[in-house]
Formats: structure tokens, sequence, C-alpha cells
């Protein structure tokens, strides 16, 4: 059933990405993070969708939108594990799970006060340590996933 | 690549062969660096680096570190620019690093920098090819005192192997200590970690001690018995404005000074580290005894800075040793 409603919600997208197995608690904070508030095209947004991976998941339907590289990792840092399907001429021509890159450039903000990319115009640098800690190429402290804030 | 604490290096600068940090330094490079430091003991003054000029910037001020730099490079013939006071500079007018590090590009050779930001000398070597020596950025690194460090510690016992080294008072922010204990990893040490309960070894190092299967220690006590074992005494200043509780600094303020009395039981080849300045942990008494070495130590930061500065210009040990130049 499930995999049926979610075939119709991709089939009727013409051209543009789907965001699929998004944590519920973090479905608002990805629609603001692509600031889908002010975006003019077509929309969907579904929550507590039922899930066999996940027991309850979000869904993002958004028509004419394709994702670069450094939007992709902004998703990864958010919520890692998120399913993302490009779809073109009503096909899916890409479907990956978003993981988390080995380096992060110029995505998470160090919050550490002291360090030094909080106090010149340059690039943060991230290397994953582990799947929930980063660490600051420059300061060297590390930050948990959940409490990062993006640059 | 020099920096191999952050291994993967920036696109600009493979060859840069600046001194950022050494805690990732393996033996070889560090035995390497003890045997340049111990030639420049026996010959300090020299003319090898005639021609060369060496800027120190001091964005933020340290007396000590400072003159051992510029003695260093005095010694070996160099010329010496730089500032000590951010007041006077461009950077209070709000020039960025990045701009400071590439107008001194132009005029020097080396830079050696201290700054009170984190990472800062990691982002100035990423941003320029002039080689950085890393004075100090912040409580991150300090990669010249901990060769001084080492050196000392070599010198007086005669390998880093195998030692019994006891850290004493404010191990939770003492950048020094812990850049110690990091470099010491490959050399089997058995660290005695001695603090009050508020300023004790932060658990990102134990952990690090744990996964080197380095062995530790840990205990409050700090007594003539306790020290017996020690071939290493690393004592640092526990300071008032550290401490939150300040019921707590009173009640151990005076439970972590090395007397001289506190000495009959030690080892014979045991000796006092200190990074300098003291405020009152080492009581003077401590100074006659056989074992204080913190004013010696402190000349040897003279020879591992000579040896640093060298190193980054790609002046090798077999130059040191084929140098003509001995004055
Ligand atoms: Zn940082």
């Amino acid at each position: 059933m499930e995999q049926n409603k979610e075939n119709m919600m991709v089939a009727a997208l013409e051209n543009g990405s789907v965001i699929d197995h998004i944590p519920t608690d973090k479905l608002f904070t990805v629609a603001q993070l692509l600031q889908l508030r002010d975006c003019k095209e077509e929309v969907v947004i579904a929550n507590n969708l039922k899930s066999n991976v996940m027991n309850k998941k979000g869904l993002l339907k958004i028509s004419g939108k394709f994702f670069n590289e450094e939007e992709i990792s902004q998703l990864a840092v958010i919520c890692p594990n998120i399913r993302l399907t490009v779809i073109k001429d009503y096909k899916v021509v890409e479907k990956r799970e978003v993981l988390l890159p080995d380096t992060l450039t110029n995505i998470v903000k160090c919050a550490n006060p002291v360090c030094i990319t909080n106090n010149e115009p340059m690039k943060t640098v991230f290397y994953r340590k582990d799947k929930d800690t980063l660490k600051c190429r420059y300061c060297g402290k590390e930050q948990k996933l959940k409490d990062i804030k993006l640059k | 690549m020099i920096f191999d604490i952050y291994s993967i290096s920036s696109d600009i600068n493979m060859e840069n062969r600046s001194i950022v940090s050494i805690a990732d330094y393996g033996k070889e490079k560090i035995q390497y660096l003890l045997d340049m430091a111990t030639e420049f003991e026996a010959h300090p003054n020299r003319q090898i680096l005639k021609g060369k000029v060496v800027a120190t910037l001091f964005f933020e001020p340290s007396t000590r570190t400072r003159l051992s730099f510029e003695t260093a490079a005095n010694r070996l013939g160099a010329r010496v620019i730089g500032f000590t006071d951010p007041k006077v500079t461009s950077s209070s007018k709000g020039e960025t690093l990045k701009d400071t590090i590439k107008m001194v590009s132009n005029y020097a050779d080396v830079i050696v920098m201290r700054h009170k930001l984190e990472g800062a000398a990691l982002y100035a070597s990423e941003v320029t090819n002039v080689p950085i020596i890393n004075a100090g950025d912040g409580s991150n690194l300090h990669p010249s005192q901990t060769m001084l460090d080492l050196y000392s510690i070599y010198k007086t016992q005669g390998t880093l192997e195998n030692l019994n080294i006891y850290m004493v008072g404010d191990l939770k922010y003492g950048r020094t200590v812990h850049s110690l204990l990091m470099s010491m990893r490959k050399y089997n040490p058995t660290f005695h970690f001695i603090a009050p309960k508020e300023l004790e070894m932060p658990e990102e190092y134990k952990l690090y001690c744990q996964q080197n299967n380095i062995k530790y220690i840990e205990q409050q006590d700090f007594t003539e018995d306790t020290i017996a074992d020690a071939d290493i005494l690393y004592m640092t200043r526990v300071q008032r404005e550290r401490f939150t509780d300040l019921m707590e600094y009173e009640r151990v303020k005076d439970a972590y000074i090395l007397r001289a009395d506190m000495l009959g039981k030690c080892k014979d080849n045991m000796k006092i580290l200190h990074p300098l300045p003291r405020v009152n942990e080492i009581e003077y008494d401590v100074d006659d005894s056989k074992h204080a070495y913190y004013f010696e130590q402190a000349r040897n930061g003279l020879y591992a800075r000579e040896a640093l500065i060298c190193d980054v210009l790609g002046i090798t040990l077999d130059d040191i040793k084929n140098d003509t130049s001995i004055i």
C-alpha cells in the first residue's frame, strides 16, 4: 500500500527531486533549509507516512529542483541517510542514499568561538570522525552532528 | 607532509614545510630534530642563515617565546623583522590574517607566528608558500614548546623510551602537558596525572591514552612518596582564574607546590621540568637541587627552535653537521 502511494507521488512528478526517509522531526528543518516557503514550483510536503524502514517518515517532492553537491552535503548534515530521487521526464534517473561525506567544505559552522574560521573570511572544513561526529580542520574541536549549525 | 595530524592536506600547499603541529610526528622525525638540536647545542652560533629574514608575528604577546625564537634566528645569522603588539599593526584596523600573512610573505623567508585564535597557524600555512612555524595558536598547539620538552627529557634521561612521567597541577587547561602526552605515545611512557579534581586530565586525553595503549595512573596526592618513582616531574601552574569554585581553589592551591624536602626519596636521574613562568608551584629552595632543570629547559628552547627554523627552510641535519659557518 505504502509502495503504491509513494509510486503515485513520484510518478506525478515530471521533473524534480524527491527526498524520502526524512525523520519526522527533521522535516520542517529540511523544508526551511531548502527555503520551500518561497518556492514557486509545485511542492508536496508529507509527514508521518508509514515506513517499513523507520516507523514514520517525512517526504518532500519538489518540482523543477535539482540539488548540487553543496546542497546535498547540507542535507546530509541535517539528516543523514535520507534518500534522494531525481526525476526527469517522469523517469527516475537517479536514486541514492545521501551519506555524510568524509569532508565538508564550507557547509558547517564551527561551534568554537575562538576558532579562526569564526574570525576570518574563510571556508570551514570539517572531517567526519564517525557517524555522528565532525572534527574542525582548524581548531580540532569535535562536534556532534545533532548540535551542528550550518554556515 | 609536515602536519600529519591534519592528514588531508590543503591542495594549495603540498610543498609547504610549515610546522603547525608535531603531535603526529613519528619517532624518526622526532629523533632527527633532536639530533639537530644536539648539534646546535654544541655550536649555537653560526652564519648558516646569513641572508635570510625571519619574521616573528606576535598577534598575541608572549615575551618568552618571542625572545627565544628571535635569539635562535639571530644566533644563526638571520635578520629578524616583526611585531609583537597587535595594536601597532593593521590587524587592529580590521586587516584579515590572510592579508597580513600575504604582505609579510613578500619580505620574509620564514614566518614565526603566535595568535590567540585556534587554527590560525594552519590557516596561515594555507595562504602562503613561505613556511610558517606555529609559536602557539590559542589553547590549541605549541609545537616548539613540545620540542624543547622532548629535547630536555631526551638530554637528561638519554632516551625517550619507557619513562615514568609525572604531570602535576593544572592538567585540564595545560596545553603543554597535552602536547607532550601525545608526542610521547610511541615511547612506551607511564604517566602519572597528579591534579585537583577540578583540573584533572580531560576525558579526551585519557581516551587518547587508552586508544594508544599508554599507561596512566591518576592521583590527587602530591607527596614525597607519590613522586618517588618519577623520571620526569612536569610541574604546571595552578591558576586561580581556572577555578569555578574558589573555595576549591583555596583548598587545593598549596597542595601542588613542590618543596625541596619532598625530593628525599626521588630517583637519582629525576629532573623537574616547568614551562615557565612559575608563580609559586616550585619553592625557591628547589632551585639549588640537582633535580631542578627548568632553567636549562628554557635554554634548550633555543636549540630546539634553531632546529625548527632550519628544518622549515629545508636545511638538513647533514647541512648542519657539515656547516663551515660556525662562529
Ligand atoms: Zn574550529
